[in-house]
Parts: C-alpha cells; structure tokens; sequence
C-alpha cells in the first residue's frame, strides 16, 4: 500500500465530500475506505426522492444525489477501496484495514476523518416485549430488501415510529403491494416532515397513530399480529386501549446511534448527547488529526447538511496536514453549553482565534414549541437571536456567528431558547 | 435399526450422543426444530454454577460438581470459550446472613472447592459496582462462564464427526415398544431403535408418561432476560446473585464469554411449552432486581430480550435413568439449571447407562476435539493477513457490529451439522447479535445463506420451517400500480 497523509473511513455523503474538499484544498495523498462495494452508502437504497434542495435546488433520488458526489471523487482521481472495513484506528492514527484484495493492511496516516455513519437502534432498545419471530426488522433492512434484493419484508405491515424513515418506508411498502395497517408514534406528534405525512400517509390512507407504542408480538416462528396501546404522558402504556392487529410484519424506525466504535478504539472522546465526538470549531476531535462528519458526529435530518460538513472537515484535515497542529496551549478554548431546551450542539468547543470567517453552529432542540427565540450568548453578552416560528426535536438547527462577535472575553457561549 | 435413538438436540442430548459416540453404535438425534440448541438450550444464563445451590445428596448437586470440573478439559477439546470468573451469592441485610451461612455449608457438603464468606470491604475491593446494600457475599472462584450455543453446537459437532447422525425438523409423537426396542413415530415417518433416550426438555414428561408408573410433571418455567451491549465494558466481573429463593436462583448480572451484560432470569410458571415471548411485567420485574444487586446499570444500552423456558420437573431434581417398566428407555429429564453445567456429566453418566445395556464396545478411533469456527479477530495481524491471502472470504466484513466474516459465515454453513438458517448462522457466528441486532446484516447474511443452499432469497429462514424472513415482490405480476 502506498503511503497517504490522509485516511477517509467511509464512502457514503460526508466521506465523499470530505474526499473532494480535503482535495481541492491541496490534500493530493487521500485514501477513500468504503466497507461496501460500491460509494455513496445508505443513499443508494433511498430511492426516493426529495434530497438535494439545500445544495442543488432540486428533488434527486438518493443514488442520484450521490452520483453527483461520486463523480468528483472520480474526477480527482482519488485513491479508494472498495468492501474495505477498518478494523481499528490507533490513537496514533495507523488505520488498520482489511478487504479481499489487499488483505490486511496498515496505513499511518497524518489525518483520519471519521465519517462511518450511524446505525439504526433495534427493538432491544425499547424492550418491546412479545416472541421474537421473523418478520421484525428495522426499517433501513426493510428498504434494503425491497430496493437492493427485490422481495419484500412481508405483506402486512405496522411501522413504529412516525419519523421522515418509518414515513418513506410506509409509501415503499404500499406502493409495492403490502398493506400498511398503522403508523404508530410514540410521541403525541410525528417527527416528520408535513409533506411527508401527506404524500407517504395520507394518500394511501394510512392511519398515524399517535401516543401509542407496540405492547406485543405474537407469533412463534413468524409474526402473527402487533397489538399497539395508547400511552399515558409518561408514556406508560394504558390498560384497556391495545388494538390487536394480524399481521406478518413490524418496522422499526425508532432512532439512529452514529456509529462510534473505532472512534473509541482511537481514543476519541464521545458525547453522550450525541452519541458522537466531541468536536471543535474545525470538527477536529479530542485526538489531533482525527476529524467527524456526517452521522457519524450527530444524526442529521437532511444529507446536504452532511455533505457540508464533510467538506469542513476535508479543508480542516488539508489544513492540518499542511500547517501541522495548532499549538492548543496557547489559544483560549471556550465551551459552547446547550441549555434551555437545546439538547445539544455541534461544535461542543471552539477557539475563537482559529475561527476563519464565521462559526457555524448545529443542534437540535428537546421539544416541540413555537414562537420562540434562538438566542445565543457570549458570557452575558447576547451575540445572536433569532424568532422561530415552530422548533422540533425532528429538525436540526444551522446557526452562524460571525468571528468579530466571538473575540470578546467570555468563558462560555451558551445557546438556549428563550420565550421573549 | 438404531442401536440410540435420542430426542432432543439440547445440551443434555447432544452431551449424551458426543458421550455415545466413544462407542461402536449406530446413533441417531432427531429434534424437532431446524437445529442444535433451539429449547432451554438457546435462552439461559450460561453460567457454569459452582454446585452450592443443589440439595447435598441429590443427583443435582453431584452432577453438578462434577460438570463445573468436566468443563475445563471439554472446552478445551471442543475449542469453545470459557471461562472461571467466579461468582457471588450476595446478601442486602444482616438478617440474611444465616442464608449464606447455609449455601456455604451446602456447598461443601456437595464438594464444592474454595468457597468462602466475603465481607462488605473485601467485597467493594473486588467488584466495586455492588449495590451499597450488600453487607456479605458468598464467593465461589469455580463459578464460570459459557456460550450455551457453542458448547451444544461443539457437542453436536463432534459427535457427528464420530459417526453420530441427525435429523432435524423431527418431532417425535409416539414410542411403540417392539421386540427388541422400540419404534419411534416422528412426523417423518417412524424409527426402529434398541434404547431412546429422553432428552426432550419440557416435552420429556410427555414421553416418559408413555411407560413411567411414576408420571413426571415437568412445568415450563419462563425467565426473561435483557442483555447490555459491550460498549458498557463490564459493571461485574463476577456473576452475581441473590440469595435464592423457591423459584430459583433469583435474578443475576454476568459477564458473558462476549463481553457483553446478561440480566436476569424471572421465573414464571406457564402451561405453554411453547410460549417464550418476553412480558412487560417480567422485564419490568428483572430490571428492578438486578438494579438492587448492581449500582448505576447502563439499562439504556439494553440491546435485546428475550426468554427461555426451564424444564422444571416437581421434584426439582434431575431424572435421569432407565425405566424398569420399559427397559432400554432411558429418562435424561427434569433438566433445569444447573443442567447447562451438569451436561458434561450427564452425557457420561447416560453414555455409561446406555453402553452398559447394550454392551457397547469402546471404539479406538474416537475423535476427541473439535475445531470451532476460526475467529480472525484472535489472530495476530500478520496471521490473519496470511488467512486473508489464503481465503479471501476472511478479508469480508459482513457484520459490523461484531466484526464477523464472510469467510467466519461460509464456514458455519459448509461444516458438517452446518447453519441453515440466519438463527444458526447467528449462534455459530455471532452474526447479528450485536448493538444493531442484525438491523445492517441481516439480508447480508440472508444472502449468503440463499447462495451456499441454493435457494431463492424468499426460502431462507430465521429458525426454520414457518419462518421465511422474505416474500416475493410479486408487484409487477400483479400488473403493478395500475392492477
């Protein structure tokens, strides 16, 4: 293997941009590590459309949306393995990998961008109870062997969880013949886009229940039937108001955990708000040189947000390869806190002096709520606010603050929701 | 004609057979699930137990201790994972303590090595994330851990290996005595053999009611378990019980061989043989337990449940022996913890049975180790690069979350007793059984399996018959959107 300054883990949306980007920024040794065998990950089996508008004002497809970043990495010409899975990144930052082809092999690279993505959290997770028989299956599976394998999970179906995926993953199963008996949502409200709601449920008149979760699963060998209870605001489920559906099939699309194994092995610090890295202002992690995007960082509602953030991290990693370290101990670090309703952000810290031009900040709120301000404080010192119609835990939220605000003398910037 | 015929492929009937197949016989298992391992077997604690629980004079406790001290060796011959991580017996209260007290004295009653009383600082020095409550423990350094799955399959394996045959999807529904033994019906068809052996869990009562004067009542006895992911690291090194009760050994914390947390088990009566879907009361029950013994559980990392059901026979005693009203039907029944650990000792105590009445020869070619499942993550880099130049296979990732191979998975399915379905893949591999429970492997394996069988996609299974995992997109025949 040759040698390369620069290590890619993963070839869906952020790897992609974080290839091109790191290229363009005169990072000419990149290697691209894709466990798949083909790029562009999870998009390839969204086959609906509606991604891209941020970035090209348009309704793509998900493998065409990652053609478009597919093609850039081709046209530069950049280094990459396919059905490659790193097994371990040293704190060091050695990639060790392993494919058919290459077999084993190690890479010491200068600069490791960690953009692996995130998985979807299984029915252990919420301790539904009930057999455990086929025909229960996460949504992302269910969209694997409808669109990758051509079958279908089953022919009766009820999904848990009402946001944008279990949606999607209603209209695929009634466009392909299966009956959609329910949606079910946990929450009093659904996750999703309102178009969503329209075009994957309303028309093909499928109920979204809502405050209501699966109580049990019946049948030994494959399911049998689902039966839902509504749930009190403790979201206990009521005696009295299960429905009993027959059924062969239950889809899961109850939450995403980027996923951050090799982080650890790196010594990557986590958040346990976000399940993700700890990152700075370059979304460079607590081990210098290691950079996240992507899901892998923070679950994200829309993959043009993925895609700039990979492409942050592909300049940030050039730049590091380029300059070397930036010399921490000289530069104030200050922590960004989430509070009053917003459950996290993303960078978690940042050093105004290396601030460019602007700070891009992303978080998600707790809960729903309306008429309410972002507002954004530098020690006391209010730098940003900003009315908000309507904020929901199903939406990430983009700030940016300009650099002139951050270079005053403040021991933390604190990011909350206000009333007034 | 058979010269054994066994009924069950669990670990007690898969002990007995790699036990029998010492010997020049014709053997044969049938179960009737697609696999090893698919009863009681598949959903325990898999823990090996010191022998302190069991009655001092019972065929338990003797079996019991002798299986813990067979299991070092065995695994080792079988090449499957163990390990003697000790266990403690905890108590929360002082006036609790004449209970320990009694477990300690039982146990060396029973022959159990090393035991002792620990006392609260000993106790916080070992295992630092005990419940504050606990004033004393009884600690048992012969306690151990296993994979239940491996041990059955590694036992199934190398029986078959020494010329032991199976046959699965088998369900046996009636015993005929004849000259000379017995016919078994199955719902292939029937079976002539010289001795059976009753090795049916929760249905041995059934059979053994065909002749028994005596009649055996054997009642389900369902415990939920929940299981942490790895990623926590492990709360206890030990395996760490209550003080037991009349329904049991109460609800432990262990480490698995894997790494990964089990909690549980409750234990709930049931008339269902076959019912082994979890409730929301028992996991609800099994939480709040094991949350007594262990400080600060990671109950949000929980990446599955599920429930086994004990073969609890009235007695709650092992039956184990010939009927004198049916001579060459041997009883292998009432097998409820500690029968995971006692199998070691249970087959030899069978096979000595059996052989005895049949006047069976020792065999002088008997293949005494099995080779499991090479597991690349054991070698050094440099001997897994050599494998992956050697057998590409190993050099695919299928299951990320476990780090399992394609090479790990073709040889699960290509080895004789192989996995024909994503459930055997899952206990011969572990594919599937990490944090995302198959949510990213699944159809990857499916796959695999639908390749090395020769089927279509829509025929591969989860556990056999009645479980296909996929149907046909028979969209387009139907004349798509527009029919």
């Amino acid at each position: 293997m040759k040698q390369f300054d620069l290590v890619i883990v993963g070839g869906g949306p952020a790897g992609l941009a974080a290839a091109s980007a790191a290229y363009d920024a005169g990072c000419k040794r990149t290697l691209l590590l894709e466990r798949d065998n083909e790029l562009g990950g999870i998009l390839n089996q969204c086959f609906h459309d509606g991604f891209g508008m941020h970035t090209f004002h348009e309704e793509l497809s998900g493998p065409e949306y990652a053609e478009r970043y597919v093609q850039r990495v081709l046209d530069r010409d950049i280094p990459l393995r396919l059905g490659t899975t790193v097994i371990d990144i040293r704190p060091d930052k050695t990639v060790v990998a392993v494919n058919k082809r290459d077999g084993v092999f190690e890479i010491p690279a200068k600069a490791v961008i960690l953009a692996m993505g995130c998985r979807e959290r299984p029915r252990g997770a919420l301790n539904i109870p009930g057999y455990r028989p086929a025909g229960v299956y996460s949504a992302g599976m269910a969209q694997r062997l409808v669109n990758k394998e051509g079958v279908l999970p089953g022919k009766d179906v009820v999904i848990l969880g009402s946001g944008d995926i279990g949606l999607i993953t209603a209209r695929r199963m009634s466009l392909k013949g299966a009956k959609v008996h329910a949606v079910v949502e946990l929450m009093p409200y659904s996750g999703g886009l309102k178009r969503n709601i329209e075009h994957c449920l309303e028309a093909f008149h499928i109920p979204l229940k809502l405050s209501h979760t699966v109580v049990d699963i019946k049948g030994k060998k494959r399911v049998e039937s689902v039966t839902i209870a509504q749930v009190d605001e403790h979201n206990k489920p009521l005696p009295g108001t299960e429905i009993e559906y027959p059924c062969d099939t239950l889809l899961l699309s109850v939450g995403l955990i980027p996923e951050n194994e090799l982080s650890r092995r790196a010594g990557v610090a986590l958040s346990p708000a976000t399940n993700g890295p700890v990152v700075n202002e370059r979304l460079e992690t607590s081990v210098p040189g290691v950079f996240a995007c992507g899901n892998v960082l923070h679950v994200h509602d829309l993959v043009d947000f993925v895609s700039l953030e990979g492409e942050a991290t592909g300049r940030a990693a050039a730049q590091y390869i380029r300059d070397g370290a930036v010399d921490a101990a000289d530069l104030r670090n200050v922590p960004i806190r989430a509070e009053g309703g917003v459950r996290y952000t993303v960078p978690t810290h940042f050093r105004p002096d290396c601030v460019e031009d602007a700070l891009t900040l992303r978080f998600r709120v707790a809960a729903r709520s309306e008429n309410r301000f972002i507002r954004v404080y530098a020690g006391d010192k209010r730098i940003y606010s900003q009315k908000k119609a309507a904020l929901a835990p199903g939406t990430m939220e983009e700030i940016t603050l300009s650099k002139a605000d951050l270079l005053g003398d403040f021991d933390a910037l604190t990011v909350k929701l206000e009333d007034a | 004609m058979y010269d054994v015929l066994i009924i069950g492929a669990g670990v007690s009937g898969c002990a007995c057979a790699r036990e029998l197949s010492r010997y020049d016989a014709r053997i044969l298992v049938i179960d009737k699930e697609d696999d090893v391992c698919c009863g009681t077997s598949k959903a325990n604690s898999a823990i090996v137990h010191a022998g302190y629980d069991a009655a001092p004079g019972s065929l338990m406790a003797k079996l019991n201790v002798e299986g813990n001290a067979l299991m070092g060796p065995l695994a080792e011959d079988l090449d499957i994972p163990f390990r003697r991580n000790g266990s403690f017996v905890v108590c929360f209260s002082e006036e609790d303590r004449p209970g320990l007290q009694k477990l300690l004295e039982q146990g060396r009653a029973n022959g159990v090595p090393d035991l002792r009383i620990l006392e609260r600082d000993e106790l916080r020095a070992m295992e630092p994330n005990l419940s504050d409550d606990i004033v004393a423990a009884l600690y048992a350094p012969t306690a151990g851990i296993i994979c239940p799955f491996t041990l059955t399959i590694a036992l199934a394996e190398n029986a078959a290996a020494n010329g032991v045959e199976f046959r699965f999807n088998t369900a046996a529904a009636d015993i005929r005595k004849v000259d000379g033994g017995f016919v078994v019906e199955t719902d292939q068809g029937p079976i002539e053999t010289k001795t059976v052996i009753n090795a049916a869990g929760v249905y041995a009562d059934q059979f053994h009611n065909l002749f028994g004067a005596k009649k055996l009542h054997i009642t389900p006895r369902r415990g939920d378990y929940c299981l942490l992911d790895r990623v926590v690291g492990l709360p206890v090194e030990r395996t760490i019980f209550p003080l037991p009760s009349k329904f049991g050994k109460g609800i432990l914390v262990a480490p698995t061989v894997h790494g990964n947390t089990i909690l549980g088990p409750t234990a709930i009566d049931l008339d269902d043989k076959e019912s082994t879907a979890t409730t929301a009361a028992g996991l609800e029950a099994l939480l709040a337990q094991a949350t007594r013994s262990v400080k600060d559980l990671p109950l949000k990392q929980i990446i599955t449940s599920f429930a086994g059901l004990r073969a609890h026979e009235d007695g709650h005693e092992f039956v184990i022996g010939e009927l004198p009203e049916a001579p060459g039907f041997f009883d292998c029944a009432g097998i409820e913890s500690p029968g995971l650990t006692s199998s070691p000792a249970i087959g030899k105590m069978v096979a000595g049975l059996v052989s005895a009445k049949l006047g069976l020869a020792q065999k002088t070619d008997f293949i005494s180790q099995r080779k499991g499942i090479l597991d690349p993550k054991t070698l050094s880099l440099e001997d897994y690069a050599a494998l992956v130049q050697e057998q590409p296979a190993y050099g695919a990732v299928v299951c990320r979350c476990e780090t399992v191979t394609e090479g790990e998975i073709l040889d699960a399915i290509r080895r004789p007793l192989g996995a024909r379905s994503l459930d055997g893949v899952k206990r011969r591999t572990r594919a599937t059984m990490g944090r995302c429970q198959g949510g990213f492997c699944s159809s990857r394996v499916m796959a695999i399996l639908a390749r090395e069988l020769g089927v279509p996609l829509t025929a591969v299974t989860k556990c056999g018959p009645g479980s296909r995992l996929a149907v046909e997109d028979d969209w387009e025949r139907r004349g798509g959107e527009g029919a």
